[in-house]
């Protein structure tokens, strides 16, 4: 192996836990396996304001965020993640959301609606978030080169 | 990306960071990072403007508790008044090439203080990359105005060394529980560590750690800096003073005018060699995968009608060869 030569763009994924969630099982899980799909994943630990999750999200400058929400909270604490990140000129145009978690069917048009363009539910074989990833990440109109 | 458009968006960025655009360090970063054209016009721009910041690189074992060591002191480094860049290192993984990155959740005080800024880094396992790129961010740090950037590398092995080749303070952390290692440390990292640290001291065995550092020390080559051991307990918090008072003294000594430009240059000789290294393997290995030069030379020393170091001698000639121009430009 070369330096340089396949120095090729690494993705780069933030996971993170908003909320008062006491357990984080299920974005351990995601966050291993989108490593061993090749990505580098930040993973920040659990109970995340949404200043600390976008403020992680400009420092590391990721490509990918994904939120994993257990409380039910998703509806309050979505959307000021979403703040969060365009107060800092982070928009769903140039990372690509996604979350996970408990989030009850009817509110998945609203959270796509935030902007979250991947909602995975319990039981969602990894390999699918890593291939949604490899397939949306091209497609954000604002992606930075 | 055509080289003068990378130009153009290295100037910018680097217009940005001289704004406070965090958001334009953090791409910075990734180009630095990457190594490319971008990344290069960055550093070429902000150069001029590194110098000021202390540069102090954390190194040693997995678990000997350097994660909470670098929180705790970059923690003292607020209480002096001081802003903080963190860079902390893990590895990749050999097989995906993919990493996890944990060390925002040890450092989750620090993550919302806007006087921090910490960036995770996955050493990519490429040789001499991992020092090149590291050096890259600490300069780009550094120009932003961090008056402190922490390097934070696992591990003991070569990488680690080389990665001491880009901060001016190097940290080796060692812990009571490692003393078999502490044995083995003959050669390598004890040479580039300009301070010892026993963390979890704690713990029994810490006097004994000392000693043994202290009898390794005394059998080195005299310096005109004399590593001091301190020791550490990083999770109370005690030591954590003294090593920050430690490190400045450091600092005092690298910049006296007595003995600064020796420093320097020593500094400036290490990244020249390894970036000079990494840049030659790139270009040879780059130009001979393409040909399929390199496929033909390894089937020669297989069928052993040729040795390597005529095979490699044959791959540099290559680089002679080719036109210059660096094939991993974007």
């Amino acid at each position: 192996m070369t330096a340089g030569a396949e120095q090729e763009r690494r993705i780069r994924v933030l996971i993170a836990k908003p909320g008062l969630d006491g357990h984080d099982r299920g974005a351990k899980v995601v966050a291993a396996s989108l490593r061993d799909a090749g990505m580098e994943v930040i993973y920040t630990g659990i109970r995340q304001t949404p200043q600390m999750i976008a403020e992680a999200a400009l420092q590391e400058d990721v490509d990918v965020i994904g939120l994993s929400i257990l409380s039910g909270a998703h509806l309050e604490l979505f959307p000021r993640v979403v703040d969060a990140l365009s107060e800092r000129g982070i928009g769903s145009d140039d990372v690509l959301l996604f979350c996970g978690g408990i989030i009850p069917r009817v509110d998945w048009e609203a959270v796509r609606e935030l902007g979250f363009r991947g909602v995975f539910g319990p039981g969602t074989d990894t390999r699918e978030i890593a291939s949604f990833i490899r397939e949306q990440l091209p497609t954000l109109p604002a992606r930075a080169l | 990306m055509t080289a003068s458009s990378a130009l153009a968006a290295g100037g910018d960025l680097a217009d940005g960071i001289a704004r406070g655009d965090r958001r334009a360090l953090a791409r910075a970063i990734t180009h630095v990072e990457r190594d490319d054209a971008t990344g290069r016009a960055v550093l070429a721009a902000l150069y001029p403007r590194t110098g000021r910041a202390q540069s102090v690189g954390v190194t040693g074992s997995a678990g000997v508790g350097k994660s909470t060591l670098v929180a705790r002191l970059a923690a003292e480094q607020r209480r002096r008044g001081r802003s903080v860049g963190i860079v902390a290192v893990d590895p990749s993984s050999p097989f995906s090439h993919g990493a996890l990155l944990g060390d925002r959740i040890r450092m989750q005080e620090l993550t919302s203080d806007p006087g921090v800024f910490l960036r995770s880094m996955a050493s990519r396992g490429h040789l001499g990359g991992l020092a090149e790129s590291a050096s890259g961010v600490v300069d780009v740090l550094d120009a932003a105005g961090y008056d402190v950037v922490l390097v934070e590398t696992v591990g003991a092995g070569q990488d680690e060394v080389e990665v001491a080749s880009a901060t001016q303070t190097t940290v080796l952390v060692t812990s009571p529980a490692a003393g078999d290692e502490i044995q083995s440390m003959k050669a390598g990292l004890m040479e580039v560590a300009q301070l010892l640290v026993v963390n979890k001291a704690d713990l029994a065995g810490a006097d004994t750690a000392v000693q043994q550092l202290l009898a390794l020390l005394a059998i080195a080559a005299p310096r005109a800096w004399d590593p001091p051991v301190v020791k550490a307990v990083a999770r109370s918090g005690e030591g954590v003073e003294e090593l920050a008072d430690r490190i400045d003294e450091h600092q005092r000594h690298v910049r006296d005018a007595r003995h600064a430009d020796a420093e320097r240059r020593t500094l400036v000789e290490a990244q020249l060699v390894t970036l000079v290294t990494a840049a030659l393997s790139r270009r040879a290995l780059a130009e001979a995968r393409r040909s399929g030069a390199l496929g033909s030379l390894i089937d020669e020393v297989v069928a052993r009608r040729r040795d390597p170091r005529s095979a490699a001698e044959a791959l540099l000639a290559g680089i002679a060869a080719t036109a210059a121009g660096d094939p991993a430009e974007d």
